[in-house]
């Protein structure tokens, strides 16, 4: 083991002061240190995005990140992405179009999304598939899901004024 | 798959950065950019670094503008930066076609450009970018910087020019002229996947005939690099579908393939073939540009 | 009615409502094994072989036991006292030998597995640790191939382990007279399920009251629970099983492993909590693995195509050791291979062999997709032979309706092979009609006169679920009028509490969301079948129905002696009882009647305390659903690339609870049978070791690589033998894939048959077209 550090993680608007050793992960960090258990680990080498959150409001693959790196930066997850009872137009489509089975990808895909939906509202369906390409499902077999984050795009659009 | 433990450092100026990595790479120190192909390999404990030395918060790395011809890319652009041209003419929108095929979107939000040159993993695109447009790779430490020339710096799989206690700072690809033509093309199994061939064919037409012929392959050996059989065959050529083919097949024969399972050297040479037949037909396709 | 009218009408039966389990999974509110945490929890990290066969002389663990936050290392000679992993079911005798050991004993058989265990108090430490456990080992030479000449296990002991024979009809009188024998040899590559979730168990030991709890429970609780009563001598009481939520199963997931005997064990001896949280470069190499078979397959024909005799000879690449399943899969294999075809005889010789690989069991729909891909590619054959449409030879060996139910002198699972319901004919017409079978084949020659690589390929398939042979729930109504349905099932995304829901509510007029439906505690009910085989919607859903029922009538019973009624002039909406013909009337609601029955009240009378009712199911058949699909693929010439351009998935149902979710599970499926037919493969090198165990390596369909999917769902074949006519979901998308895909490919680069090894990789189908091209040159 390595000396730990102190790092201070500020996610979904809070800050965790923690202590831990650099080769910490940022996943690790989110879900041991912080509690915050909603993002997932489906592969810890960077290709299934079932760790991705936000950070400075870019999708980001926890698992390829050191919690030491991620210092001064706002991170937010799926355990923050609803506002209260609210839920977030992805959310809200994910069960309408029945993109949820399992539920272990769906954290991953929902932030990816949103971090797409805030950042670049405008993307084409060609890049939207490319993006969601990012992604590893394994139950649903994708359709329902293009089908929910096409259809919050477009409330995202119509909303937009 | 948790990493090996580290001791972390992170530097704000460069001249801190070369310092640590003067003393901490003979102690198993690496830099840290993007982290997208390091990360993993931590994770499975192929690499064990002792030190890492992550750069993300040096000031001044993160510069990507034209001065003298050139444009540079500072060791903290992310791939992701070149999605639209950054310049207008061939350069910015090959860069931008280029940066498509790598990995995924959010790969592309943190992984670095010269990171990628620096991993040198044979299938990474940039690689067979830099050796096409014969790029030059600053290398910088204590001792002090050098310029490296592309064709000098992919030495294998993995394995570049660079001492263990320098640091890539910058790459320079060449401002292409506004009548050059590029086609890009690239087999993988899946979207995103690492290439099992690629190929990069830039030109000009002189006329009616191509000039200045330049094929670079990637994916298909240890290293990427131009293919002068093939650039021989198109020069002063009228671009035809046979002339291209004709290259594309001394482009395949003149490579030392990589085999693995999924692809034994007939396979790899007839990817070889096909991708290069593509990247000319897409150079030479009426509009100029792949787009 | 507006939708939110109807459902709260309780009519939700055959209605894609909204799933109950989404809210909190969308929250990122989802309770895998991996989000709970004990206090003073112990991780437990596993050190495996490296070794595909070797002797093993020593491990020493010194090191490890030094290193930092180490509490405990174990081998073999820590649990010397345990036996190995006994199967779920009675299995052939035969077979017990070559049980897995909790921990390697005195051979190491394939990389991956267990030779160790450290618990540590953090995963990261304990990974340290366990690098530095030291195995000292000989290398033998490794077993690689299933159809080399058996070698020896053990003292006594072959590498077959198994051959079984089964069949019917007068095979040998067959072939001699028929028209035309066709004969093929044709692979299924390695490979499995991999769910998104790998594996995980915790188990705490609560000392006080003697309970034994595993979380992470999933696929099969109780027998799970009974299993561990066995290995460690305790009682259904001190072992409970609770189940999250699972990320996926597919068959894998829920099968006891070492790891989950190990964390219990280790709870009750290190007396802390054990957690053990698998990578995914262990879940590749180290949970079960399935599919790999090689077939040598005949067809006698007659001069119209019809198969008068089937006979295979196969090799079933098992791995090192037999797991929980024994040779389930192998008996899956042969006793569905003849599908939804008549096949007058067929004879089926499987062989059970051992390799030095990881252990292979049940991955959806088990021998199923190996067998149809087996099937319908000789079906093919047979049309290519005869110069016969493929479709029109597949119709002259279809099972009619009229001869419906059809019995096969043959038994799956332990029932003999009886298919209940079905109009084959009729849902290859529907499918046909639906992708525009003329016109599609019109617009396939003419692009192909351009020069494209384009084909359509076609596979019909039957399907079994609804294993029974009984399954019992419990029903019960609060006094606020909610409703808690106790079944011993098991949730692994499919949306088992939603259906269930349904089920209850509309049986008894309540509003679904009002319904709770509990699964995978073993300590609520004493009996459960899990989740496993598609049985759940039928066996569990018939269970609930059954008990619904009873409990539907002791409130009515009730209410009408409150309102003054006769029971059946009652009726309940939404949770309130009132005259049928006086809406507007009388009215009492459930939750008033359940407090109407509480032991102390004063109107109970004689009749029994409490607004509950226990109900059971029992089936001694299972149901049979049946499909058929279509693909259209495009094939790169330069590169061998297949590209599915187009998908339709038609699929009888008999009666579907929520289409939606019916649709999900068959599209989803779909998705896995493209990575089996296309990507998925677990291939090993001259040594035995594994080459994909990354997911850079085991290459799995993204966004990307996927058609559009089309679902055709049909209700023309409602199953007789269970009262809500349901048969089953699960392995819907994925059986025929293989088949179809192959099929596609070879009518696109123009190859009868060429196909004859999954998954057909580029480099494959590159290496078709070059043998293609070159053959014609000579010609």
């Amino acid at each position: 083991m390595s000396d730990s550090v102190d790092v201070t993680l500020n996610v979904n608007g809070r800050d965790h002061l923690l202590r831990l050793e650099p080769r910490r992960t940022l996943l690790d960090a989110i879900r041991e240190e912080c509690g915050l258990t909603g993002t997932h680990m489906g592969c810890e080498h960077g290709v299934c995005g079932a760790c991705t959150v936000l950070v400075n409001g870019k999708p980001t693959r926890a698992c390829l990140m050191f919690a030491v790196q991620a210092q001064g930066a706002a991170i937010r997850t799926i355990d923050g992405l609803a506002a209260g009872d609210a839920l977030h137009p992805v959310q809200r489509a994910f069960i309408a179009h029945h993109g949820v089975q399992c539920g272990f990808c769906t954290p991953g895909f929902l932030m990816l999304a949103a971090g797409v939906l805030e950042h670049d509202p405008d993307i084409s369906d060609d890049e939207l598939l490319e993006v969601l390409s990012s992604n590893l499902c394994r139950c649903t077999g994708y359709q329902n899901i293009v089908a929910a984050v096409r259809a919050a795009i477009a409330e995202w659009r119509g909303g937009a004024a | 798959m948790k990493p090996a433990p580290f001791a972390y450092h992170r530097p704000t100026t460069l001249d801190d950065a070369m310092r640590l990595l003067a003393e901490l790479a003979p102690q198993e120190g690496r830099v840290l950019a993007g982290g997208q192909s390091l990360a993993p390999m931590m994770a499975f404990r192929l690499a064990r670094p002792a030190h890492l030395i992550d750069i993300n918060a040096v000031a001044g790395l993160d510069g990507l503008a034209v001065r003298d011809g050139a444009l540079r890319v500072g060791a903290c652009v992310r791939h992701a930066d070149f999605h639209r041209p950054v310049k207008d003419g061939a350069l910015g929108v090959m860069l931008a076609t280029v940066a498509r095929h790598i990995a995924h979107y959010p790969i592309r939000l943190r992984g670095t450009f010269c990171g990628s040159l620096a991993h040198a993993d044979p299938a990474a695109e940039w690689c067979v970018v830099a050796v096409t447009l014969d790029a030059e790779l600053m290398a910088v430490s204590v001792k002090g910087e050098r310029l490296i020339a592309a064709e000098s710096f992919f030495r294998g799989a993995m394995e570049t020019a660079l001492e263990p206690e320098e640091l890539l700072s910058e790459t320079r690809l060449p401002v292409l002229s506004g009548d050059t033509r590029f086609g890009f093309a690239e087999f993988s199994r899946r979207a995103g996947d690492y290439a099992q061939a690629m190929a990069l064919a830039v030109l000009h037409l002189d006329g009616a005939v191509i000039a200045a012929p330049r094929i670079g392959l990637g994916g298909v050996e240890a290293a990427p690099r131009r293919i002068a059989a093939a650039e021989e065959i198109l020069q002063g050529e009228a671009p035809a579908a046979e002339v291209f083919q004709a290259a594309a097949g001394a482009a395949a024969a003149a490579i030392e393939p990589l085999q693995d399972p999924q692809t034994d050297a007939q396979y790899r040479r007839e990817l070889a073939e096909a991708m290069v037949y593509r990247a000319l037909m897409r150079a030479c396709a009426p509009g100029g540009a792949e787009a | 009615m507006s939708a939110k009218a109807k459902a709260s009408a309780g009519r939700v039966f055959g209605r894609s409502v909204p799933r109950l389990e989404d809210g909190p999974l969308v929250r990122g509110r989802g309770r895998f094994v991996g989000d709970i945490a004990f206090p003073h929890q112990l991780h437990m990290r596993v050190v495996r072989s490296p070794y595909a066969h070797a002797l093993l002389r020593a491990v020493d663990v010194s090191a490890a036991l030094a290193a930092p936050g180490v509490v405990s290392v174990w081998t073999t000679a820590d649990i010397a006292d345990l036996p190995p992993i006994d199967f779920r079911d009675p299995a052939n005798e035969a077979l017990r030998p070559y049980r897995q050991p909790l921990l390697a004993r005195d051979k190491l058989r394939y990389v991956g597995e267990p030779v160790a265990a450290v618990f540590a108090t953090d995963p990261y430490l304990a990974e340290d640790a366990a690098d530095l456990v030291a195995i000292e080992a000989e290398e033998l030479p490794p077993v690689l191939d299933a159809e080399t000449a058996p070698s020896s296990f053990a003292p006594g002991l072959a590498t077959e382990a198994l051959v079984l024979r089964e069949g019917y009809g007068d095979v040998n009188a067959a072939f001699p007279s028929a028209h035309a024998i066709v004969a093929l040899d044709l692979d299924i590559g390695r490979h499995s399920g991999v769910p998104l979730e790998t594996r995980g168990a915790l188990a705490r030991y609560d000392a006080s009251r003697d309970v034994l709890e595993l979380y992470g429970a999933a696929k099969v609780p109780h027998r799970n629970r009974d299993s561990l009563m066995r290995m460690f001598a305790r009682t259904a009481a001190g072992i409970v099983l609770k189940e999250g939520n699972t990320g996926g199963g597919f068959g894998i997931r829920g099968e006891l492993y070492p790891e989950d005997f190990l964390v219990c064990l280790a709870a009750m001896r290190l007396e802390r909590p054990v957690k053990w949280i698998e990578d995914r470069r262990e879940n590749l190499m180290a949970a079960n693995h399935s599919r790999q078979q090689r077939h040598h397959v005949r067809a006698a024909v007659d001069s119209d195509g019809r198969v008068l005799a089937l006979d295979d000879e196969f090799y079933l690449d098992q791995g090192a050791y037999v797991r929980t399943h024994g040779a389930r899969v192998l008996e899956m294999t042969i006793s569905m291979l003849p599908g939804p075809y008549r096949i007058p005889a067929y004879r089926a010789c499987g062989h059970f062999r051992l390799t030095n690989k990881t252990p292979a069991a049940t991955y959806r729909a088990p021998g199923r997709y190996e067998g149809s891909f087996v099937r319908e590619r000789l079906l093919d054959a047979v049309a290519d032979r005869l110069g016969l449409d493929r479709i029109e030879i597949r119709r002259r060996n279809l099972i009619t309706r009229a001869e419906m139910p059809f019995s096969r002198p043959l038994s799956a699972l332990g029932t003999e092979v009886v298919y209940d319901s079905g109009d084959y004919a009729l849902l290859l017409d529907k499918a046909l009609a639906r992708i525009g079978w003329g016109t599609l084949k019109d617009e396939l020659s003419r692009r192909r006169s351009t020069g494209e690589l384009v084909g359509a390929g076609l596979a019909i398939f039957v399907d079994k679920g609804g294993l029974g042979p009984a399954d019992g729930t419990r029903v019960s109504v609060d006094t606020t009028g909610a409703v808690e349905l106790v079944t011993g099932g098991s949730n692994v995304g499919q949306g088992f509490a939603t259906v269930m829901a349904q089920i209850c509510a509309d049986t008894l007029g309540v509003d679904y969301r009002r319904v709770r439906v509990v699964y995978g505690q073993t300590d609520r009910i004493a009996y459960g079948i899990g989740a496993h085989a598609s049985r759940a919607s039928v066996m569990t859903g018939g269970a609930a129905h059954a008990a619904t029922l009873k409990l539907r009538a002791k409130a009515l019973e009730m209410a009408a002696a409150l309102l003054q009624a006769a029971p059946d002039e009652l009726d309940i909406l939404d949770g309130v009882v009132s005259h049928r013909d006086r809406p507007g009337g009388p009215s009492i609601t459930l939750g008033e009647v359940a407090r109407h029955l509480a032991p102390d009240s004063p109107t109970l009378g004689d009749r029994d305390p409490g607004l509950d009712a226990e109900g059971w199911f029992r089936a001694s058949h299972m149901t049979y659903p049946y499909g058929v699909q279509i693909a259209v693929v495009r094939v790169d010439g330069d590169t061998g690339a297949v590209t599915v351009e187009r998908y339709l998935v038609a699929y009888d149902i008999g009666r579907a609870i929520n289409p939606m979710l019916v649709e999900g599970q068959l599209v989803g499926g779909v998705v896995q049978g493209l990575g089996g037919a296309l990507y998925e493969e677990f291939r090993y090198d001259e040594r035995g070791e594994p080459l994909a165990v990354t997911f850079a390596d085991y290459l799995m369909p993204t966004v990307r690589e996927i058609p559009p999917i089309e679902v055709l769902l049909t209700e023309d074949g409602p199953s007789p033998l269970n009262p809500l006519g349901i048969k089953s979901a699960g392995g819907g998308g994925i059986t025929p894939v293989g088949a179809v895909i192959a099929a596609a490919i070879d009518d696109a680069i123009g190859l009868p048959g060429g196909v004859t090894r999954l998954p057909a990789t580029p480099q494959r189908v590159k290496a078709l077209l070059r043998a293609n091209r070159q053959s014609r040159a000579a010609e």
